[in-house]
């Protein structure tokens, strides 16, 4: 689960880790409300006004709507105008922002709606570096990287100066290590404060991934301001969505209009849904036997319109969820039923088939393909529904059926 | 022959509920030796299971069983009464990790964790606590381990096992199925199919299991099938090219996937590009794999290996 910037700047500023200041706003006159007291605690009448998406790069992108204006934008006006001059610029940002729709590199081409601006004050800033952890698959361990490349895409770093790349591998019966911190500080050319105040920051992070399961966080830029002190300047994070039963603070974050409906729909009845372009809906059992079954159609010339693995512990209600989900979609014009039964039984699958089916109609071909535990009672219970159904012998067998018949 | 379970095992069931009873009973059914069973507030008490045998697996027993499982508070507790040597756990996600540290702790040989959605934290400290342990974890989120016609610990059919000369390795659960079955249907069988599990912090991998698969006589060839994600299939390549005399065939889930779904990109750095189903192929077709081109195939791959290898 991802949240917002602001958001993960609050649980950082919770856990002693240095963030600016600064305020959410949804309207133009919060935006406003926003601005003397962030000069007043903050004694820098520079004003910053950032979009609240779930998409990086949004320095560098821009409104639909509004051509010239970037995602985060600087209001210095204060400088000479005093507030007055801070307050109507932020008015006049906000009001613009709000509701339009900004485009970066990570929104693709429809870009997102801003419904949130997080208005934060300016920080005087004497380096940019990067920072984040993240779980290394190889170790099984959370791994802290930095770079000096602060603000630059770290798939850009890593491609031309891989050598720039710091890495500390953490283990999760010490978390980061005083050394490795030092060492990390180091690296990156810190000295006398900052030196200090950036093994104070690691630490800090290392042990808030580690508790609070994050499987990202990245700081970029991690910056270092003229008095030396060492704070996050931009904050991304996402969530292990098997940990949010221990952090219900976490699990409210969750922004459902940053979300796809039909996933999010899909994960409240536990299926793994994933759109894609094609017009052969799968339902299948498994991530692994879901992706395979997506490769077997393209192999046979057709193309998945969606990734759906009902998982394990499906009931039939959740199967007839899946097969509403998938019938939903314009472009599916075959359906696909892929079950090698374990922990699933077939029958369960084909009750919810034939449940979703009295539901909900039927009006494009149907393979099904079972196999597995309780197969004998699920073909009976499909046999019996009088449902107009095409059984298939093996995945191929029922890939190159579905693709032949939506031809 | 056979590798990690066999008729002498001795078996221990973590968790109870009505996943962890279904299971069981389906173990049982095939002839799997369920020694004791541990699920808090059931100690003291015993539970029954009773239906018709399952005849594709052990073979020469009665057409019906009534098997009563005695149950304890605590794995320690059971193995001290019962000599139980391996442990399944089906212990919900949130008591999971603790119910692997509780058997490592008893000092069992063989772990087998079915359960799917443990936090990858908690796994980051059982694998950290589990270093140096003489004890195996296989999974978690895994299918289990079974050794066709003599002990069956976890989720799969067995129905579609039927010993034979090839060992099986899988990071996914119903692709296992899969490519039991169509070993099972060329006529090749299996010698024992181990399940690892998809998640990114695991027990075993596939190194491990290739190393026991490659010391047993009985297993002739292998078949290994890995999906996109993490590096654990370019390692297995590797250590295959400089170990494995056997013959192997492969089969790599998710060609058209698409790409950055589950994690923000920091994650794809750290493996440096690779993961990718591509990547993954070409490492394992440069180590000799002769690789299924679609799922349905894997059978087919299988023989062919086993042809190369002039073992047909």
């Amino acid at each position: 689960m991802k949240i917002h910037e602001y958001q993960a700047k609050r649980l950082m500023a919770a856990r002693g880790i240095a963030v600016p200041e600064g305020r959410v706003a949804t309207t133009a006159d919060e935006a406003v409300a926003a601005v003397r007291p962030l000069i007043e605690a903050a004694g820098t009448p520079v004003i910053v006004v950032k979009s609240q998406i779930h998409a990086g790069g949004r320095g560098k992108g821009r409104f639909k709507e509004h051509p010239d204006l970037a995602g985060v934008t600087v209001v210095t006006s204060g400088l000479k105008g005093g507030p007055e001059a801070t307050e109507a610029d932020v008015r006049s940002l906000a009001e613009r922002m709000l509701g339009s729709t900004l485009e970066t590199i990570q929104t693709g081409p429809e870009g997102k709606i801003v419904n949130r601006l997080y208005v934060e004050q300016g920080i005087a800033i004497a380096r940019e570096l990067y920072l984040s952890v993240v779980l290394d698959r190889e170790s099984g361990r959370n791994l802290m990287m930095a770079s000096t490349e602060g603000g630059t895409e770290i798939e850009e770093v890593a491609a031309e100066t891989p050598e720039k790349i710091l890495r500390e591998t953490i283990d999760p019966a010490v978390g980061l290590a005083d050394y490795q911190a030092r060492r990390m500080g180091l690296g990156l050319g810190l000295t006398g404060d900052a030196l200090k105040n950036g093994i104070r920051f690691m630490k800090a992070l290392a042990s808030f991934a580690s508790e609070m399961d994050t499987d990202l966080i990245e700081i970029n830029p991690l910056v270092v301001t003229e008095a030396g002190e060492v704070m996050a300047l931009d904050g991304k994070m996402g969530f292990d969505d098997n940990s949010l039963y221990r952090h219900a603070d976490v699990a409210e974050l969750r922004d459902e209009t940053e979300e796809d409906p039909a996933e999010l729909e899909a994960k409240a009845f536990g299926l793994s849904f994933i759109k894609l372009d094609g017009s052969i809906g799968c339902l299948v059992n498994g991530a692994g036997l879901a992706m395979a079954t997506m490769d077997t159609i393209k192999q046979v010339g057709g193309e998945p319109a969606n990734f759906l693995d009902v998982g394990g512990g499906a009931t039939t209600e959740n199967v007839t969820a899946a097969f509403k989900i998938i019938t939903r979609d314009p472009n599916v014009r075959g359906i696909f039923v892929n079950i090698f039964g374990g922990i699933m039984k077939c029958d369960t699958i084909a009750n919810g088939v034939v449940e979703a089916v009295k539901q909900v109609g039927l009006e494009v071909p149907l393979v099904v393909r079972l196999e597995g535990t309780n197969v004998e009672l699920g073909k009976r219970i499909i046999d019996e529904s009088g449902l107009n159904v095409m059984s298939a012998t093996d995945m191929k067998d029922g890939a190159q059926k579905i693709v032949e018949a939506t031809r | 022959m056979s590798v990690l379970v066999d008729k002498n095992t001795r078996l221990l069931v973590q968790g109870l509920g009505t996943a962890g009873r279904f299971h069981t009973d389906r173990a049982i059914a095939y002839g799997t030796n369920v020694v004791a069973g541990v699920h808090p507030g059931k100690g003291g008490t015993h539970l029954r299971f009773e239906g018709e045998t399952d005849h594709s697996g052990v073979p020469g027993r009665p057409d019906q069983y009534e098997v009563d499982v005695p149950m304890f508070e605590t794995v320690r507790d059971a193995v001290e009464a019962t000599g139980a040597n391996a442990s399944v756990i089906y212990v919900p996600p949130f008591g999971a990790a603790d119910a692997i540290l509780e058997a490592n702790d008893a000092g069992l040989d063989l772990i087998v964790c079915i359960t799917e959605g443990i936090p990858v934290q908690d796994m980051v400290v059982v694998k950290r606590a589990m270093q140096g342990s003489p004890s195996r974890l296989v999974g978690p989120n895994c299918p289990g381990v079974i050794t066709p016609h003599e002990c069956k610990i976890g989720i799969m059919p067995g129905y579609i096992h039927q010993g034979g000369r090839i060992g099986v390795v899988s990071r996914s659960g119903t692709l296992t199925y899969e490519a039991v079955k169509q070993l099972t249907d060329v006529g090749l069988g299996q010698t024992t199919a181990v399940g690892i599990g998809g998640d990114p912090v695991n027990g075993t991998n596939f190194v491990d299991v290739l190393k026991v698969f490659a010391e047993d006589d009985a297993t002739e060839g292998v078949i290994m099938i890995g999906e996109i994600g993490g590096t654990a299939e370019e390692d297995a390549a590797a250590w295959m090219a400089e170990h494995l005399k056997k013959p192997v065939a492969g089969f790599i889930a998710g060609t058209t996937a698409p790409p950055g779904k589950r994690m923000g990109h920091a994650g794809a750095i750290v493996s440096g590009g690779k993961g990718t189903a591509e990547a993954k192929i070409s490492a394992l077709t440069s180590a000799g794999v002769v690789m299924a081109q679609t799922p349905s195939d894997m059978g087919a791959a299988m023989l062919e290996a086993m042809k190369r290898a002039g073992l047909s």
